[in-house]
């Protein structure tokens, strides 16, 4: 076993979105500090949405984040028409849906194979991998550039989409364009996406072993693979699961503050739990479509998987769900034909939550409106908050197992860099919540 | 082409407050796009994609997010130190942008961190722009950037050449493209006195301009709250709150001094 003094001390870890610091310190083998900090800056979206129309929330939040933008427009219009009490039409639905697949693929082709992928091919980054794996690296350009546009054709734009309003949408795609959509799905994306997959096979064997059971939050559909509903549940590492009403969210979120972080810590039965891929593929592995489940084969997945490197993994099986399951909606939607429907409007007001499980995992944003629709105050609790706790358990159980195998100072950190990865934090997002006190007015 | 005759530009990326999306439209520009601007450029810096980090001096030092922080100034001065060309890319960048929407509010912090609001860590003042800091040269206004207005300027930069923002409304847009007045559909709409130059693609899409570009030169704001009541159906208050969006260290009232090099 190592005695050597070992101090890892990463500021602003890179290849994640948002600011994270990593600060580790042994002497004489012995662990001295080990923590992951949170020093985003603070940027107050519950306090800014007060006062404003319930038309113009939803636009507000999606910029907490330009990753999740999509999501948290779609928890938004879900929280503000939960309300409002506005039932949306069932067309509405499946086009959220649609667009919570085009999200889900858009972010986690980003995320495996410009964030994550270098650290498996031993580069700093995605650039030097242009020269040494050209092919592969234009491949995912044109994957990621394919997600932008399938959600843009939904959204009107991913990046704080123009279209998704409370009540439904402002503007539909046409009929054309989602048989459009299908045909080029099958016919220019299926082949890249097959052969990334074949190169993300050779690369799997690289993920590191380590293995922490904890607790797994994510929506739950008896229906579907929960993405943009269903309810929340947890499940344990004996397997035991258990469901809460998305109105309970506080009941199983339990934040509290802790002076490493601008965002606050979560907590559900154990001492932290994980959101994100592989918390989704534990709680709801029977709801994938089959070709998923055998893309998780191929990749040696399978539940209950506890190694948090494998969230990347899992996003690939996610791709691909995300993939076959788009097909089945728009072939739904072409069947049904498009319905021109104006927006939905407000029956009443007051308090209302929404979830949905954006790419990082489970987000809840909860709202308040007075008679005239004006915002009272709002709250929204981040994914990546919520995994805060669960990567400083890790980092507890990961370093002294990283002394016991004689790493050095650099492999130490890039371990350590690579679960934070693994996570594929979305930090800017996360510092944003709330103590909930409504002021009375 | 003939990219071997010149060195390539080191180009670095920065950010500050903010919600890192002008930087997610960077990756949406595609292949072709993408792999042509590495022909001319290299990228030196970019943490959100790169761990390489060196402290060479830079050609262009591109700058997403708002100074809030008095604690950020140093980072700021030493980038504007290695930079031959700062630009402020993106709304919060330029003007403050949405970072801005409670400048006008003191009880912020309190609202949102409740009696943690005190912790040294969560220090935080008015969102203000990138030039409030330091001197920025060019700018790329909008949330998010267009990113084929982001190439245009690079581009420009590249050759030499200053480029130009647009000065007109985002109306002249809408009229171009044919788009049916928010205000003839029973809405309202800030494209009136909105900076134009992003192809108007809200009010195509349904949906109000908020003036996320900022104001034109000159806006006439009191007009703006009369024609958001008379002809937009908001209540006074709302009409008066209305700019708040994106353009709050640009209205009269702006406690904060917003970007002036637009």
């Amino acid at each position: 076993m190592s005695s050597c003094d070992i101090h890892v001390n990463v500021h602003h870890l890179t290849r994640v979105e948002g600011h994270g610091n990593i600060l580790v310190d042994i002497k004489k083998g012995t662990v001295e500090r080990c923590e992951w900090q949170v020093p985003e800056a603070p940027r107050f979206f519950e306090a800014m949405v007060r006062g404003r129309h319930y038309t113009e929330v939803s636009r507000i939040v999606s910029r907490i984040c330009g990753i999740c933008s999509v999501g948290h427009t779609l928890a938004s219009v879900k929280a503000t028409e939960n309300a409002l009490g506005m039932q949306v039409s069932s067309q509405t639905n499946k086009m959220r849906a649609l667009l919570k697949h085009a999200e889900n693929f858009d972010s986690h082709i980003v995320h495996v194979f410009f964030l994550a992928t270098p650290d498996l091919l031993g580069a700093p980054s995605v650039f030097p991998l242009v020269a040494t794996h050209g092919e592969v690296i234009t491949k995912a350009l044109k994957l990621k550039r394919f997600g932008h546009e399938w959600g843009s054709l939904i959204a009107g734009r991913t990046t704080h989409p123009t279209r998704v309003v409370a009540g439904g949408f402002s503007e539909l795609p046409s009929l054309e364009d989602c048989k459009n959509l299908k045909a080029r799905i099958l016919d220019e994306m299926s082949p890249d996406l097959n052969a990334m997959l074949d190169v993300a096979l050779t690369l799997a064997p690289k993920f590191p072993k380590f293995s922490r059971p904890t607790e797994y939050m994510s929506l739950h559909s008896d229906q579907e693979y929960g993405l943009y509903d269903g309810v929340v549940q947890t499940v344990m590492p004996n397997g035991e699961k258990e469901r809460y009403p998305i109105a309970d969210y506080r009941r199983c979120t339990n934040e509290y503050v802790n002076a490493r972080s601008t965002a606050k810590y979560t907590k559900n039965k154990m001492e932290s739990y994980m959101a994100g891929a592989l918390a989704r593929f534990n709680n709801n592995y029977e709801q994938l479509h089959p070709e998923a489940k055998k893309a998780a084969d191929k990749l040696g997945l399978k539940p209950l998987c506890t190694n948090p490197y494998l969230n990347s993994a899992v996003q690939l099986v996610e791709i691909v769900h995300s993939v076959h399951e788009s097909i089945r909606i728009l072939d739904d939607i072409i069947r049904e034909g498009i319905r021109e429907e104006a927006p939905v409007k407000p029956m009443r007001h007051g308090e209302g939550n929404g979830a949905v499980e954006v790419p990082r995992g489970i987000l809840f944003h909860h709202y308040k409106y007075d008679s005239d629709y004006l915002c009272l105050g709002g709250d929204c609790i981040i994914p990546t908050n919520q995994n805060h706790a669960n990567i400083q358990l890790d980092f507890e159980k990961l370093v002294p197992e990283l002394i016991q195998q004689d790493k050095n100072e650099k492999e130490m950190e890039l371990a350590l860099e690579m679960l934070v990865r693994a996570y594929d934090p979305c930090i800017s997002c996360s510092t944003h919540y709330l103590n909930v006190e409504f002021k009375r007015s | 082409m003939n990219s071997a005759a010149r060195p390539k530009a080191k180009v670095a990326f920065f950010d500050f407050t903010s919600c890192e999306g002008c930087q997610i439209e960077l990756t949406n520009l595609g292949a072709t796009v993408f792999t042509g601007l590495l022909d001319h450029i290299e990228f030196v810096e970019f943490r959100e994609v790169m761990k390489e980090q060196s402290k060479e001096p830079i050609d262009i030092a591109f700058i997403e997010g708002s100074f809030t922080r008095e604690s950020d100034r140093k980072r700021l001065e030493e980038i504007r130190a290695r930079a031959k060309i700062v630009v402020a890319y993106g709304a919060c960048a330029v003007t403050g942008g949405i970072n801005a929407l409670k400048n006008h509010t003191s009880d912020y912090s309190r609202f949102v961190y409740g009696k943690d609001s005190e912790m040294s860590h969560l220090e935080s003042q008015k969102a203000q722009p990138i030039s409030a800091a330091i001197p920025v040269d060019y700018v790329v206004p909008g949330c998010p950037i267009d990113k084929n207005e982001f190439a245009y300027i690079v581009s420009h930069l590249l050759h030499g050449k200053a480029p130009v923002i647009p000065n007109h409304p985002v109306c002249v847009e809408c009229k171009a493209r044919e788009t049916i007045c928010r205000y003839h559909q029973s809405d309202y709409c800030l494209g009136l006195v909105a900076r134009a130059g992003c192809g108007a693609p809200c009010p195509a899409d349904g949906i109000p301009c908020e003036a996320c570009r900022g104001f034109i030169d000159q806006p006439n704001e009191a007009a703006l709250a009369k024609v958001l009541v008379s002809k937009g159906g908001l209540s006074e208050r709302r009409a008066q709150e209305k700019s708040r969006m994106f353009t709050a260290n640009l209205r009269e009232d702006s406690q904060v001094q917003a970007g002036e090099n637009i």
